[in-house]
């Protein structure tokens, strides 16, 4: 385990270091398949123009990635006009290009040129449905309380969409939520009758589905910009204005089916669009392949959890045999360690956001916390366990306390305090994809983005990989303990 | 000479129950005491006090003719062997290395040591073999030699048993004895030793402390005591010896 420990402390070091020496743009996208996409495209065109890019694509919302944008994480991410009025600024109401670009010269950012397209949200049936119970405008839905409506976490929840939506148009349905990716198939299968889209969805021509018609004017206007830092160097800013109003919303839309419908990779449909746009030479795709892809992935995935694992080991077990002679401290802290385990992951992630950044500091602080409790209780309960006669007898013989401790106290543990390190690093693997929305890298990268784009093959590039880490940390722990301790104190050996 | 153990006044309490009060002992040096009486009488108590692991409620402890150092008690007790009903062997350890666990912790020489626990398993009768099993795969009889071996492996100036020789076969159990002389003889000078069985007691010891509910009822050379019980509890005793 302290051998573990000194390379999980290498590799944190080495990893630190190696990011301190580069200093490359890093462009940003949210995970949502047009974020991808336009993130993507930034990000060729920078490299085009010869910078040196560094790409953190889907961040899970726009808080996350603005926190990122803020904090200086990233440098910039592709963003739009009436989120950053709304759920960014807060204003209340849309803000003219004046107004916006002072407001955010007053958190050190700038919005680059507009692309030109509108991507709003969309109200949308099946079209069969549409037909059946003539549906052509938001309006019309007011007469049908019955319909199952699935909405976007976001949507549902933002002041902007659909509370301030149902209170416009008076209207009568509750909301579920789904996420966003999964919502046209809900849709096409009938689990669902309305989900809200973005007017620029690929999927849009996929489906069967019908946009209701906006009747009343209430959403306002998303137009797609850079979202940079004001620190993003100039001739870079540049670059990115090279894209202004190269995109209405029928060309979004289009290539968004490519990614969708024509299973394109992001980064090809990126290049046969700049290609396309004169704005490259030609469709210079360095697509990285599913290899090289799947072995960075996995590297940053042991990383987070090896370095989260260690530290919490290191703590928990200094931790627990400083109060396992103590019940009240025993309880407060299996207690305290008990509630932080039941804050949801994705939730500790977020609230980790404003003390640590995105990226793989708050991932592993969050692993760690998760990584305490079975350390921590399975450590304390073997300690106060211990046969008292044990206990009398090395106290007798004249053994310090840290030789009690050293020689008899956690040998006699260690069973149970592996078989606490090893749920914590099941779980942890388990736990560290979802980090892929704060930006850590790791196998939960492909599953964001498999779940942006409803592509399974996406999601099980991630998930597979990642079941058998956690199969293969069985594996190494079944040893490890083997190796470690005499077999007939494992007998009583709790099996998972 | 000065006593080995000298309780001056002792008494002792759980909580609000006396388990121990006015206890004045002195315990000779050089020769082997038993501490007999009823379950429940305070045997296992006294012992505790002895080497720190208790605290008495009130009154000294004299020990090696000085008062138990309790600030430093490490040192205190490795001068002072301990071996325990149901032995306390630690189940993580062969055999040798129980035994030579604190010799290897207070610094002494590899050679030393290995030739110090090849000594005292001869001495006990415990077959070289042994010396890498786990206690678990010992029989009682083997394992509780196997404590007292580690006991006095740091040359003890004084021995504590607290029932050592329990739950064995009586066959067993005689061996046991004849090895415990052997080692009394050669190993260890003064020991102390808690036992519930009369016969054992006299067969052991040349010095007897009767405890009843806690309180001496009579201390003297065992010889003494059998002829001349204070009462009829020591004398019920000294009855359950002679069979």
């Amino acid at each position: 385990m302290f051998r573990a420990l000194a390379i999980g402390t290498l590799v944190w070091v080495a990893g630190c270091g190696a990011a301190a020496t580069a200093q490359p743009i890093v462009v940003g996208s949210k995970s949502f398949t047009e974020s991808y996409l336009l993130g993507e495209i930034m990000a060729q065109l920078l490299e085009a123009r010869g910078f040196a890019v560094e790409r953190r694509f889907g961040f899970g919302g726009t808080l996350i990635c603005f926190q990122a944008l803020t904090a200086g994480e990233i440098d910039v991410y592709p963003e739009y006009t009436g989120t950053i009025s709304e759920a960014i600024l807060k204003t209340g109401a849309p803000l003219a290009r004046r107004e916006l670009v002072e407001r955010l010269a007053e958190l050190s950012l700038t919005p680059l040129s507009e692309l030109g397209f509108n991507n709003t949200y969309a109200m949308t049936v099946r079209s069969a449905t549409a037909r059946q119970l003539k549906l052509r405008t938001i309006t019309d839905l007011v007469n049908h309380p019955e319909l199952k409506l699935g909405l976007s976490h976001e949507f549902r929840d933002r002041a902007d969409g659909w509370p301030a939506l149902k209170r416009a148009y008076g209207l009568p349905q509750q909301a579920a939520g789904i996420e966003h990716g999964l919502a046209y198939q809900a849709l096409a299968e009938g689990k669902i009758d309305l989900t809200d889209a973005y007017s620029t969805d690929g999927e849009l021509l996929r489906y069967p589905v019908t946009v209701l018609q906006d009747d009343r004017g209430y959403f306002p206007v998303y137009r797609a910009l850079p979202l940079a830092r004001s620190d993003l160097p100039t001739a870079a800013a540049a670059a990115l204005d090279e894209l202004a109003d190269r995109l209405d919303d029928d060309a979004m839309r289009a290539l968004n089916a490519r990614v969708v419908l024509g299973q394109n990779s992001f980064a090809a449909v990126a290049a046969d669009f700049l290609a396309a746009a004169g704005l490259t030479a030609g469709p210079a795709v360095n697509e990285s392949g599913l290899w090289p892809t799947l072995s960075r992935n996995i590297v940053a995935h042991i990383q987070l959890t090896l370095i989260a694992l260690s530290l919490a080991c290191l703590a928990g077990l200094t931790l627990a045999v400083l109060v396992y002679r103590s019940e009240a401290l025993s309880r407060v802290v299996l207690y305290v360690a008990g509630l932080l385990q039941t804050i949801p992951s994705i939730a500790l992630l977020a609230l980790l956001i404003p003390l640590a950044g995105v990226g793989q500091k708050p991932a592993i602080i969050a692993l760690f916390l998760y990584s305490l409790l079975p350390i921590v209780r399975n450590a304390i309960t073997a300690l106060i366990t211990i046969d008292p006669l044990l206990r009398r007898v090395a106290a007798a013989l004249g053994m310090t306390q840290w030789q009690q401790l050293r020689h008899v106290f956690f040998p006699l543990a260690l069973p149970h305090v592996l078989a606490g390190v090893r749920i914590a690093a099941v779980v942890s693997i388990g736990t560290a994809t979802l980090a892929a929305f704060i930006g850590a890298g790791g196998l939960g990268e492909p599953i964001v983005t498999g779940l942006a784009l409803n592509d399974t093959s996406l999601i099980l590039q991630g998930a597979i990989p990642a079941a058998l880490l956690a199969l293969a940390t069985e594996l190494m722990f079944e040893i490890i303990e083997r190796w470690l301790i005499p077999a007939h104190l494992t007998a009583g050996r709790a099996t998972l | 000479m000065t006593p080995i153990v000298e309780f001056n006044n002792i008494a002792h309490r759980f909580g609000t129950q006396q388990v121990l009060g006015g206890l004045n002992l002195a315990l000779p040096r050089g020769e082997t005491t038993a501490v007999v009486g009823t379950s429940g009488s305070g045997k296992s108590t006294l012992l505790g006090l002895i080497n720190g692991l208790l605290y008495p409620s009130e009154g000294q402890m004299r020990v090696f003719g000085a008062p138990v150092p309790y600030t430093t008690l490490t040192e205190f007790r490795r001068r002072i062997g301990y071996a325990v009903q149901g032995t306390g062997l630690f189940p993580h350890l062969s055999v040798a290395d129980n035994i030579s666990l604190m010799a290897r912790l207070t610094g002494w020489s590899r050679t030393a040591t290995v030739s110090r626990v090849a000594e005292l398993m001869d001495l006990m009768a415990l077959e070289e073999t042994l010396a890498s099993r786990f206690p678990h795969e010992l029989s009682g009889g083997q394992q509780q030699r196997a404590g007292i071996c580690r006991a006095v492996m740091l040359k003890p100036e004084l021995l504590l048993l607290d029932e050592p020789f329990s739950g064995v076969d009586p066959l067993t159990r005689a061996d046991i004895h004849a090895r415990f002389q052997e080692l009394s003889g050669r190993a260890v000078s003064s020991a102390v030793l808690v036992t519930h069985d009369m016969a054992e007691a006299v067969a052991l010891a040349s010095y007897l402390v009767v405890l009843q509910e806690g309180q001496v009822a009579q201390a003297g050379r065992s010889d003494l005591v059998l002829a001349q019980p204070a009462n009829d509890y020591v004398a019920q005793l000294m009855a359950s010896a002679r069979v």
